[in-house]
Parts: C-alpha cells; sequence; structure tokens
C-alpha cells in the first residue's frame, strides 16, 4: 500500500520525489546515529549480561525514536526554508507545493525507508525455503511483521502531517502528541510475540492519528461522505 | 577531459585469467556539472523564444531543485523570468538523471544478486597488479593504496592523452578510440553478459540465435550512440554499457582497492575538475572556446538539443560530466563546461552523438537537458554493487548506499545551479555513499539484525 501510495501521489511531481529522498535520507540518518549510541554502549557493556542486553536493547530503541522525531523537526526547519526559497524564486508568489504536502511526502519518505529497513531482508530471506518459526517462535511471523510494517509506515505519514502542523501553528501538545504516540507504538513492539499487544493498539493508533490528521487536513465527515458517494 | 578518459579505457582490453584480454578501463572523468543547467528549462518553446533574446543567465534552479538547502540566488529582473522557470523545471531535471542513475543501479544490483560469475575472484586487472590475499592487514591494505597509485595514474595520463589529442584537434583519432571502445564493449563485454546470465538460469541458447542477437544488439548501439536514434534508445544503450562497465569493475577489482579507488577517484574528479590546471578543465575551455560541444561521448544526456545549424551534439551523452547546455545560446554561450565523463566510461560511454540536428532553425528550441558524465553512472554503480555483493547486512546496506548517491546527486545538481559551472559529480555522491557504506555495514546492521530477531520496531 505504502508504494501505491507512492505511485499514485508522488511519482507525478519530480519535486514530491527529491522530497521523498531526502525524508527518507533524514531517517537513514537518525537510524545511524541512533544505531551508533546502541552499538557503542553494547561494546562498553558485558556481553553475557541477559538482562543488560535486553535493556540496552530497549534503550536503544527509545533513544533511536526521540532521535527519529529529533530528525523530522530538523527535516521541518529545513522544508520550511526551502518553502520561503521557493516562493521567492516562484512567478506569482506562491510556492508550487504547499507545506501540508511536503508534511505528507516527508512522513512518507519517512515511513518507507523505515518499512523497507525493516522488511526487505525479511522479504529476501522469505525467498528460501518455507521453515518459519520452526523452533518454537511464532509461526505468523512474516504475516505479523507485513502488518507491523505497513502499520508503521501509515504511522509515520501521519505524523508527519501532525508534526508539521504543530511546528506551523505551534502547538507543542501536537508534536508532543507524537512523540508519545511513537513511543507507544514502539513500546509495544516489545509485546512480540504475543502479537493482540502490538498489533491491536498500533492499529488503533493509526486510526486515531488518521482521523486527526485528515481533520486537520481540512477534511471533515461531509467530504468524507460526499466522496464516498461520489457526489 | 572527459573524452580523453574515455577513450583510454576502451581501448585496452580486459586481461584475467581466463579470457586473456587487458580490460581497460578508462578511468572515470570527473563529471562536469554545468551550471547553465539552470539557464535552460526549456521545455516551453515560447518561452525559449522569449529568452532567446535575454541574457542567459543560468538560471538558479538549486532553489527549485533542492528544497531548503537555501535561498538560492536571486538573479536580476530580466532573468528572473527565466529563473522561475528554471526553478519549475530544475526539479524535473534532476528527475531526469535520478530515473537513469537508479536504472543502472538496479541492473547492476539484480544481475550481482542473481548472477554469481561477477563475485567470483577470477583474476585482476593489469592494472591493480598487487594482489590482496595476504595475511597481515598491513600488508593488504599497502597493497590496496598502490594499486590504487597505478590506476589513478593510468587514469591521469589518459586524460591528459586526450587533452592533447583534443587541443590538437586530432579528431579523427579521438573518435576512432571511442568507436574502438565502444564495440568492444558492446560486443564481447555484451556476450560474457549472456553467457553468464544463460547460464545462471540454464537456458540453452545455440550459437546462431547467439550471434544473432548479440549482431543486432551489437549493430543498433553503435549506430545509436555514435549516429543518430531515439533518445529514448540511446539513453537506454548508455545505461546498459555503464551497467557492463560497471560490473566488470566489480568483478575484478580486489576489495579494498575497490574502496580506496573509489575514494580516490572522487579526490581526482574534484581536483582535476576544478583546478585551474587540471585537464578536465581544461578540456571544458578549449571545447567553449572553439564553440564545440564537448566530444559527443560518454556523457548521458537527458534531453534533446537541436540547434541552429549546428549539430551540436547536445545530447549527446556526454562523458561523465555533467552539463546543462544551453542550447538557447545556440552554442555561443556554450558556456557550459562539458560534464566529464570518464574516460574511463569512454568504454562505455559511447559517445553520443547528437541528436538530429534537424530542427536547425529553431534558435532557441532546445530541451535544456541535464548531461551527466558516464563515468559517474559507473562509478556510482559500481559502489552500489559492491555494496550488494560484498556487505553482509545485504540489502539495508545497498538501500542505505542507494539513497545516500540519489541524495548526493541533488547536492550537486543543487551547487551547480549556484555556481553554474561545470562541477565534478563524483566528490559528494561517493562520499556520502561511502560513509553510509561503512557506517550501515557496521553499525545499523547488529542493531537492525538485533530488532529484526526480536520483531522489534522503531
Amino acid at each position: 500500500p505504502a508504494f501505491g501510495l507512492f505511485l499514485f501521489t508522488i511519482a507525478r511531481d519530480p519535486l514530491r520525489i527529491i522530497i521523498l529522498i531526502a525524508g527518507a535520507f533524514f531517517w537513514l540518518v537518525s537510524l545511524l546515529l541512533s544505531s551508533l549510541i546502541w552499538f557503542i554502549a553494547v561494546k562498553a557493556s558485558d556481553p553475557r549480561d541477559e538482562r543488560l542486553q535486553k535493556g540496552l536493547l530497549i534503550f536503544g530503541v527509545m533513544f533511536s525514536v526521540l532521535l527519529q522525531e529529533a530528525f523530522r523537526f530538523l527535516y521541518y526547519k529545513l522544508l520550511r526554508k526551502a518553502i520561503e526559497g521557493l516562493v521567492a524564486l516562484s512567478e506569482d508568489g506562491c510556492s508550487p507545493i504547499s507545506i501540508q504536502q511536503m508534511a505528507y511526502v516527508a512522513g512518507v519518505g519517512f515511513g518507507l525507508m523505515s518499512g523497507a529497513f525493516s522488511m526487505i531482508n525479511l522479504l529476501a530471506d522469505a525467498l528460501g525455503p518455507g521453515t518459519v518459526g520452526i523452533h518454537g517462535d511464532s509461526q505468523l511471523y512474516f504475516l505479523t511483521s507485513a502488518f507491523m510494517t505497513m502499520v508503521l509506515i501509515f504511522l509515520h505519514t501521519f505524523w508527519g502531517i501532525l508534526f508539521f502542523h504543530g511546528c506551523e501553528h505551534r502547538r507543542w501538545w501536537e508534536i508532543a502528541a507524537v512523540i508519545v504516540m511513537h513511543l507507544i507504538v514502539s513500546g509495544s513492539s516489545f509485546c512480540n510475540p504475543l502479537y493482540v499487544g502490538s498489533l491491536v493498539p498500533s492499529y488503533m493508533l493509526m486510526a486515531a492519528a488518521a482521523a486527526w490528521a485528515y481533520l486537520l487536513s481540512g477534511g471533515s465527515a461531509q467530504n468524507l461522505r460526499r466522496f464516498l458517494l461520489c457526489k | 577531459m572527459i573524452t580523453f578518459m574515455n577513450n583510454s579505457d576502451s581501448e585496452e582490453e580486459p586481461c584475467n585469467e581466463r579470457t586473456s584480454l587487458m580490460s581497460a578501463e578508462s578511468p572515470p572523468v570527473p563529471s562536469y556539472q554545468d551550471g547553465l543547467q539552470a539557464s535552460e528549462a526549456g521545455e516551453v518553446q515560447a518561452h525559449r523564444k522569449r529568452r532567446a533574446g535575454s541574457s542567459r543567465s543560468p538560471n538558479n534552479i538549486a532553489g527549485g531543485e533542492m528544497p531548503g538547502s537555501g535561498v538560492p540566488v536571486r538573479e536580476s529582473a530580466p532573468e528572473n523570468e527565466e529563473e522561475e522557470l528554471t526553478l519549475k523545471y530544475g526539479a524535473k531535471h534532476v528527475i531526469m538523471l535520478f530515473v537513469p542513475v537508479t536504472l543502472c543501479m538496479i541492473v547492476v544490483v539484480a544481475t550481482i544478486k542473481s548472477v554469481r560469475f561477477y563475485t567470483e575472484k577470477n583474476g585482476q586487472l593489469i592494472y591493480t597488479p598487487f594482489s590482496e590475499d595476504t595475511p597481515s592487514v598491513g600488508q593488504r591494505l599497502l597493497n590496496s593504496v598502490l594499486n590504487t597509485i597505478i590506476m589513478i595514474s593510468v587514469i591521469i595520463v589518459m586524460t591528459v592523452f586526450l587533452v592533447l589529442l583534443y587541443k590538437y584537434r586530432c579528431y579523427k583519432f579521438i573518435h576512432g578510440w571511442l568507436i574502438l571502445s565502444s564495440l568492444m564493449l558492446l560486443f564481447l563485454f555484451t556476450y560474457i553478459y549472456l553467457g553468464e546470465v544463460l547460464k545462471t538460469y540454464n537456458v540453452a541458447m545455440d550459437y546462431p540465435t547467439l550471434f544473432l542477437v548479440i549482431w543486432n544488439f551489437g549493430a543498433v548501439g553503435m549506430i545509436c550512440i555514435h549516429w543518430k536514434g531515439p533518445l529514448q534508445l540511446q539513453q537506454a544503450y548508455l545505461i546498459m554499457i555503464s551497467a557492463l562497465m560497471a560490473l566488470v569493475f566489480i568483478k575484478y577489482l580486489p576489495e579494498w582497492s575497490a574502496w580506496v579507488i573509489l575514494g580516490a577517484i572522487s579526490i581526482y574528479d574534484l581536483m582535476a575538475v576544478l583546478c585551474p590546471k587540471g585537464p578536465l578543465r581544461m578540456l571544458v575551455e578549449t571545447a567553449q572556446e572553439r564553440n564545440e560541444p564537448i566530444f559527443p561521448a560518454l556523457i548521458y544526456s537527458s534531453a534533446m538539443m537541436w540547434t541552429v545549424g549546428m549539430a551540436k551534439p547536445d545530447t549527446a551523452a556526454r562523458g561523465s560530466s555533467q552539463q546543462t547546455w544551453d542550447t538557447a545560446e545556440d552554442g555561443r554561450e556554450h558556456h557550459r563546461s562539458p560534464s566529464h565523463a570518464d574516460s574511463q566510461m569512454s568504454e562505455t560511454r559511447s559517445p553520443v552523438p547528437t541528436r538530429p540536428v534537424t530542427s536547425l532553425e529553431e534558435l532557441e528550441e532546445e530541451e535544456r537537458g541535464v548531461k551527466l558524465g558516464l563515468g559517474d553512472f559507473i562509478f556510482y554503480s559500481v559502489l552500489v554493487g559492491k555494496a550488494a555483493a560484498t556487505a553482509s547486512g545485504d540489502w539495508n546496506t545497498t538501500l542505505a548506499c542507494f539513497v545516500a548517491i540519489l541524495i548526493g546527486l541533488c547536492l550537486t545538481l543543487l551547487l551547480l545551479a549556484v555556481f553554474k559551472k561545470a562541477l565534478p559529480a563524483l566528490p559528494i555522491s561517493i562520499t556520502f555513499g561511502l560513509i553510509f557504506y561503512f557506517s550501515t555495514d557496521n553499525l545499523v546492521r547488529p542493531f537492525m539484525d538485533t530488532l529484526a530477531s526480536h520483531q522489534l520496531y522503531i
């Protein structure tokens, strides 16, 4: 689905593609930094201590979430400057792309990159022999991974919109809400393989975020009805 | 400069234990990016005509292309229109380059992943005589550095040779050289490649069919690249030969040497293009003085250029240089420095001849496009291919390098718009690519593996 989003909404406009790739790049850099921190922590600690390792992992995950949001903020700043530049250079004084579109594209960029990193090795392994969960792990590994990745991509997209909107209107609570949601989603993934603990809250959060972003972007129940009934 | 490089490669044949041919890899020519790119967003003919008279100031497409990279320089009023247009089309130019680079990388990665031939070590090029099978790390490092020095000096010699030839107007020689190298590339390497692919998929093909296929492919390729042909076909051929060349590099360069060479090439590119005495820069300036298009070889052009009364090989693939030709300028303002095509690319970059100069009358009918040297294509693909072949993190590393290279390309194009003269396309992208490769392989991979094994998500 994310790829479909990409094809239909982004591939037409070259500017959006650039923003997308830049968004993916920012996510990548944040991942790099967070894994650097984790790596250092692991190397500096005792590799045999299971609990410590797990604790470090959790710490790494949380830190990574925070870093991702920080980079989203940095990206927002960059895009603000870009919009000013575009407006200055455009013919009629308004930029060819609005901040909301940018927010959407940036979100998709983040999401795609994170999804790709989560899934692609899995997919490559999936081409091999079909021995999922043979060592007592859950048999639904691939399926749940796919769903989780999809929900994460969508979430990133919505968070992008919410985050940028919050920055635009200086509503700090919106930004804080995004960060908290991200932490919750990542935290819930700790419940794996008890999948009900992670997938269900994630989907609910996604629905909430979707509705919120939709409302923020100017939609309303009326619009939705009109769209669905094809008026 | 660009042409030099390219030619040198084509002359040598690959030499390895198997075939006892020497592979001639011409040193990649730094790519020049033309700053004029900004000025020409030329799709709109009306605009072009309108702008025909105005000064061609390179527009800042940078603004358009790289959002957020800063406010583009404001040009004076008359140029503002051009700028705006450029801005609008600036992003389009970037995409026009993204697509072929992406395609080339996809081809290389797909081949590396499926055909095992290209990851087997079957010998080395004659340009890298020191083997890397030594037991100690220090010795290995030393060998790879020596290999790099040899390679770079070969490239420098070739480039200088090419520039000299160009200066003294030995065009026939250069053309012959280019034709020879592209011939070899199209036929020999394609034959090897096809053979390996068929072997991998266990498909039998008899010799007459093989001969027919390769003959057609090669003949059409030669015509398309050196003479006239549809733009898309020409671009497709250039991409294919770049990919073939990159595959040869990946196969025959030993591990550490490959990385050191990549780094050294970017530094060399930077110097050769920007230093006043650099060979590539001299080539560009000479071409500009003579008001000729830079060698229509070894350059990938993204648009067609029709010039008035001049068969400008604009669209010709320029060697690894990126140049945006300001066609409107009708060659007079050919200030675009031709991007350099890597000399190595010369093999791969068969000179892409100009697009049919049919629309001569249209003075400013040119679709400005961006030109990128083929050498750049090749080295980008080498980086990504090596990442795919040797990284243990597999797809993550490959993906990371891919994004890094694209971002580097974006930044370079942005700088192009700001500086408006030929710029090397290699350094920024290769630097990003190398950084991301090493860091992803060593840092991100254990992190992601641990996360994936616990099925955690960040």
